[in-house]
């Protein structure tokens, strides 16, 4: 989707994602989702008075992982408190970070080799969570809400963008090559869906080359999805408003994914004064050398580093393919790919196996496992029905794969009986047989099916076609 | 620094979530206007260069190990709690949204 | 009156036991509590559990504590679980804490005997004790003046004679000053020497937790159990406890002593004839006593009353009737929180809440906030220089002696110029002593402040002591 004829779109964005560390950012409570409300908090995460903080120092180290992989200089930082009141924050004010960030002024280069520069990538800690009953169970028109504590005080990093980018899918690719790197640094498991990992859109329009127009903070944003389409709207919006005349007004507007529209949810109040000021429980971090360099050697391979080397063995890919090496990569499966290419597996094959039946979580399978049972494909012992089925095996619960495939009765089927099941199929279903000789070739599914069927998925369904069409002269 | 204003007062006792009576505001207002201009003298001073002093003592690096402590008792947080239900704190409902 | 040592000797020895010694101490409670408004919450059946745990300890030949079976009060915003903390306020009544602060722990620990919470300013904002939401804490000295405060329930505890031992906080002067005008020995420790967990923040850069007692062994004694670094306090010391008990007698032989101008101009005579006596003790008592002058202190009192209201109006927001304490009803939560605030807050509190939120504010900042903490750096500059020159200064703890209840409620400057000369040793983190010197006006305590650099308590201990000698005391 393109901006009508004149416009430029500028976004920035504003990445909240959880630390995945033990327990919280500043006290012992077990950092974990789902558990029943209120019992992982303690006198600090529920702000009972007289109690105190204290630095998770993972937090820290993850915040140091996330800024060198994002290229930030790592400073000497402050906490800050952001006073506003608000019943999921029980101290009624937030411990953030404020003009002294722990990264800052890095950039992330995206796979159309576009840059972003970064900002900020800061230290906070997260609010409880609220449920709001009665009415239609959102906000608006509950009559009362409840909150559970269990999220209060979960480690965040908030990583902030330039307004570098210029288009919806350009906003896409920087999320996803930004959650790719959390993972790869073992600081997130940038689950969007769960709210591990949270993007706001601060999204304006401007004629080309003019200044900076009036922008919009778009949230509830769930998916890379609804990101794009978020952005695309409330750029299209904007620029309607003002080629209409109108102004467009600073506010946090809140995506609607069933109705595909942002729509007003606070518009910036006199009373938004955070007074922010130096958090006086708190001492100042001033990570040495030393400890950025042990994080920093801690640090793996990053995910554009793991793609290129993949690449590299693949040769010549594809658009869908580049896709594919990426889904591989963000699944940690690259070095599983690659010890099969490197033992002789077809890569397109490896690479599609990885990314099928392997992601998001390749469980108990290991190399050999993974090599061995595409080869067996690969030389035709396995149908690729068999193979994936192997491989899930794998996955579940390890093993060998020729042991696996004995087991399950995987034997290879002669050409021969290949033939006179196919014949005998064809004989039980004349009128299907006469329409795909007619030319119907939507039926070549409906026989590979029946041969399928009939073999118990023994059968190579590519062996199948051949056999069929070679009847139909 | 000008005079403090009857609206500043109003204005932090908003941002502060206190309601005043009128009287209160009237007196408020001159009470807080007498600390200010006391406070005059500092607000006054050129410290242009100055570095700012929020903590008496430098210690930096006040961490602690990625360690589970153990948790409060869920049921003796509720009791409390002014209203608690299914488990968790209850409050009237939120106007406004999550900033 | 035993002192808190002989008492925890008599303890461990069997010349008494600490069942014995609580029954003494309700005894006093009992005859004095309802005059003098000293204890909110008196918890007598702890207390006994407590000491009958010390006194089976003991019979089994387990090692206890130093302050085996002594009786301590605790300032009403120190939690102990269980027990009501209010912090003297509408706004926490009834609340049971379940945790406890450390010093709460410590105390246990080494076998003293929390006897209940003593009265308070509400939220230690005060210096007289008269902003309690529940009713003043009357003087012992004379029941028509004030304890000062804002601890001064804990220093009434102890100049009553219901317990040796009193914990106090002290934010600009709130240990220090009681202590003066109820005639006992108070310390406030130097910034981090004893943790802060656990007692509830009224400004939490000036924050400290410190002793009230009657002697100044018993302060070195008390000091010593509750002082030393504390994991849960980011900005405890990392050291242990230093040693204090042994050095209570090391006189000031020696040291060099400077009488601080700033820290005498303004009081009344009375006072500074006791001052001026306390410099010739300490000068017979072969101290080095020279005249000095620091003139950054004048400014202490406008950058904590900037500094130390910004703090708080950011510690009290919590208090907003969502998770514990009073609850007023709105029709929404905000209405709620505005509800709740306004009805369990009292005046003293509201006006430092909005003089501190007026100082953070946007537009504000710089001026106010901003401008208070480059003042506080030059305050610590200017103590730096003066502890080049000499080991301790000396001063008045308090411009006048006890004043009589309402001679200065209405008007708050005058009452916060009570802790002019307490207020510049908070703003540096470092430690002071105020020790009862002399006879004032009417018969009542004067007190004589001592200051040192951080980490000085040993010092100024022991040239407590000198005085303690000269006035005849234990
Ligand atoms: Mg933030
Ligand atoms: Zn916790």
């Amino acid at each position: 989707m393109t901006l009508s004829e004149g416009w430029e779109m500028v976004v920035g964005l504003e990445v909240h994602t959880e630390l995945k560390t033990r327990t919280k950012m500043f006290c012992g409570c077990p950092n974990e989702f789902g558990a029943p409300p209120n019992t992982h908090v303690c006198p600090v995460c529920l702000g009972l008075p007289g109690s105190l903080p204290v630095l998770n120092e993972r937090a820290v180290e993850l915040a140091m992982a996330i800024g060198l992989a994002l290229h930030c200089t790592i400073a000497p930082s402050t906490f800050h408190r952001k006073n506003y009141f608000y019943p999921d924050m029980p101290k009624d004010f937030q411990i953030s970070q404020y003009d002294r960030p722990i990264n800052a002024n890095g950039y992330l280069d995206l796979i159309d080799h576009s840059r972003v520069r970064i900002e900020r990538a800061h230290l906070e800690e997260d609010t409880g969570k609220s449920t709001h009953l009665g009415g239609s169970g959102r906000l608006h028109g509950a009559d009362h809400s409840l909150v559970d504590y269990n999220r209060s005080g979960v480690p965040l990093v908030e990583i902030v963008s330039a307004p570098d980018i210029r288009s919806s899918a350009q906003a896409r690719d920087y999320a996803s090559e930004l959650r790719a790197i959390l993972i790869a640094t073992g600081a997130s498991d940038g689950r969007m869906e769960e709210g591990s990992m949270r993007v706001d859109a601060n999204v304006s329009v401007r004629r080309a080359d003019a200044p900076f127009g009036t922008r919009c903070e778009i949230k509830n944003l769930n998916s890379l999805r609804s990101l794009q389409r978020a952005i695309d709207y409330e750029a299209a919006r904007q620029v309607a408003l003002l080629e209409s005349g109108g102004v467009v007004r600073q506010e946090t507007r809140h995506w609607d994914e069933a109705r595909g529209v942002t729509a007003t949810m606070r518009v910036k109040e006199e009373a938004d004064d955070y007074r922010y000021f130096r958090e006086p429980d708190l001492v100042d971090l001033a990570p040495d050398a030393a400890w950025v360099e042990r994080v920093r050697s801690g640090l793996g391979p990053l995910p554009a580093e793991r793609r290129a080397a993949l690449l590299t063995l693949v040769g010549e890919v594809s658009e869908a393919q580049l896709d594919v090496v990426a889904t591989v990569v963000d699944a940690g499966l690259d070095a599983i790919v690659r010890g099969a290419i490197e033992r002789g597996v077809d890569p397109s094959l490896a690479l599609s196996r990885a990314a099928n039946e392997l992601a998001p979580d390749q469980g108990s399978i290991t190399r050999e496992g993974f090599a061995e049972t595409l080869l067996m494909e690969q030389r035709g012992d396995l149908s690729a029905t068999q193979s994936k089925a192997v491989l899930a095996t794998l996955v579940d619960t390890g093993g060998d794969p020729h042991a696996i495939a004995a087991d399950r009765g995987f034997e290879r089927l002669s050409s021969d009986s290949l033939e006179g099941v196919v014949g005998d199929i064809i004989d039980q279903h004349p009128d299907e047989w006469g329409r795909y000789r007619e030319g119907d070739d939507k039926l070549a599914q409906f026989f590979v099916g029946l041969v399928m069927k009939a073999t118990r998925g023994q059968a190579d369904g590519k062996a199948v076609i051949a056999a069929l069409s070679a009847r139909r002269g | 620094m000008s005079a403090l204003r009857r609206e500043d007062v109003a204005h932090v006792a908003l941002l502060a979530r206190l309601t005043l009576s009128d009287e209160e505001l009237d007196l408020f207002t001159g009470q807080l206007a007498q600390v200010l201009e006391h406070a005059s003298d500092v607000a006054a001073l050129d410290l242009e260069g100055v570095e700012a002093t929020a903590h008496p003592f430098g210690l930096v690096n006040v961490v602690r190990r990625d360690e589970p402590q153990p948790t409060l008792d869920r049921d003796e947080i509720l009791a409390m709690a002014p209203d608690a239900e299914d488990g968790r704190f209850a409050v009237p409902r939120i106007l406004g949204e999550d900033q | 009156m035993r002192s808190a040592s002989e008492i925890a000797r008599d303890v461990r020895e069997g010349a008494s036991s600490a069942q014995r010694e609580v029954e003494i101490a309700l005894g006093a409670i009992r005859e004095r509590n309802d005059e003098l408004n000293v204890f909110l919450y008196v918890d007598e059946s702890g207390a006994r559990a407590a000491a009958q745990r010390v006194d089976d300890a003991i019979a089994r030949g387990d090692e206890v504590g130093p302050l085996a079976g002594v009786p301590v009060a605790l300032k009403d915003n120190l939690c102990q679980r269980g027990i009501p903390t209010t912090c003297a306020s509408r706004i926490l009544e009834g609340w049971r804490p379940p945790y406890s602060a450390t010093v709460v722990d410590r105390l246990l620990d080494a076998g003293a005997i929390p006897m209940g919470k003593t009265n308070m300013d509400e939220f230690a904002m005060g210096s007289s004790t008269e902003t309690s939401a529940f009713g003043p804490t009357r003087n012992p000295l004379d029941p028509t003046r004030v304890p000062g405060g804002s601890s001064g329930g804990s220093a009434a505890a102890v100049a009553a004679n219901m317990t040796p031992l009193a914990l106090g906080s002290d934010t600009g002067g709130s240990i220090r000053q009681p202590a003066a005008l109820c005639g006992i020995v108070g310390v406030k420790p130097t910034y981090g020497l004893v943790s802060r967990y656990g007692l509830i923040a009224f400004a939490s850069s000036l924050d400290q937790i410190g002793p009230l007692t009657r002697t100044v062994a018993d302060a070195a004694l008390l000091l010593e159990v509750i002082a030393g670094h504390d994991p849960r306090d980011s900005t405890s010391l990392p050291e242990p406890a230093p040693a204090l008990r042994g050095h209570v007698e090391d006189g000031v032989a020696g040291r060099r002593i400077g009488v601080v101008r700033e820290l005498i101009d303004g009081a009344d005579a009375d006072v500074v004839a006791s001052v001026d006596r306390a410099v010739e003790v300490l000068r017979a008592a072969g101290a080095e006593v020279v005249p000095f002058s620091i003139p950054e202190l004048r400014l202490g009192l406008s950058a904590y009353y900037l500094i130390a209201p910004a703090e708080a109006s950011s510690n009290l927001a919590r208090f907003d009737g969502v998770r514990y304490g009073l609850r007023v009803d709105g029709d929404d939560v905000a209405a709620m929180n505005e509800a709740t605030r306004t009805a369990g807050f009292g005046a003293e509190v509201k006006r430092r809440i909005m003089l501190g939120t007026y100082a953070l504010s946007a537009g504000y900042y710089d001026a106010y906030y901003g401008q208070a903490l480059k003042v506080r750096t030059q305050m610590i500059e200017a103590f730096r220089r003066a502890y080049r020159e000499v080991d301790l200064l000396v001063g008045a703890t308090t411009p006048t002696v006890a004043f009589p209840f309402g001679s200065k409620t209405a008007n708050p400057m005058s009452m916060y110029l009570s802790d002019v000369f307490t207020i510049p040793t908070n703003l540096a983190g470092e430690a002071a002593i105020s020790v009862p010197f002399g006879v004032g006006e009417n018969g009542l305590a004067v007190g004589v402040q001592l200051l040192g650099p951080g980490r000085s308590e040993a010092t100024l201990l022991a040239a407590g002591r000198v005085l303690e000698l000269a006035e005849g005391r234990s």
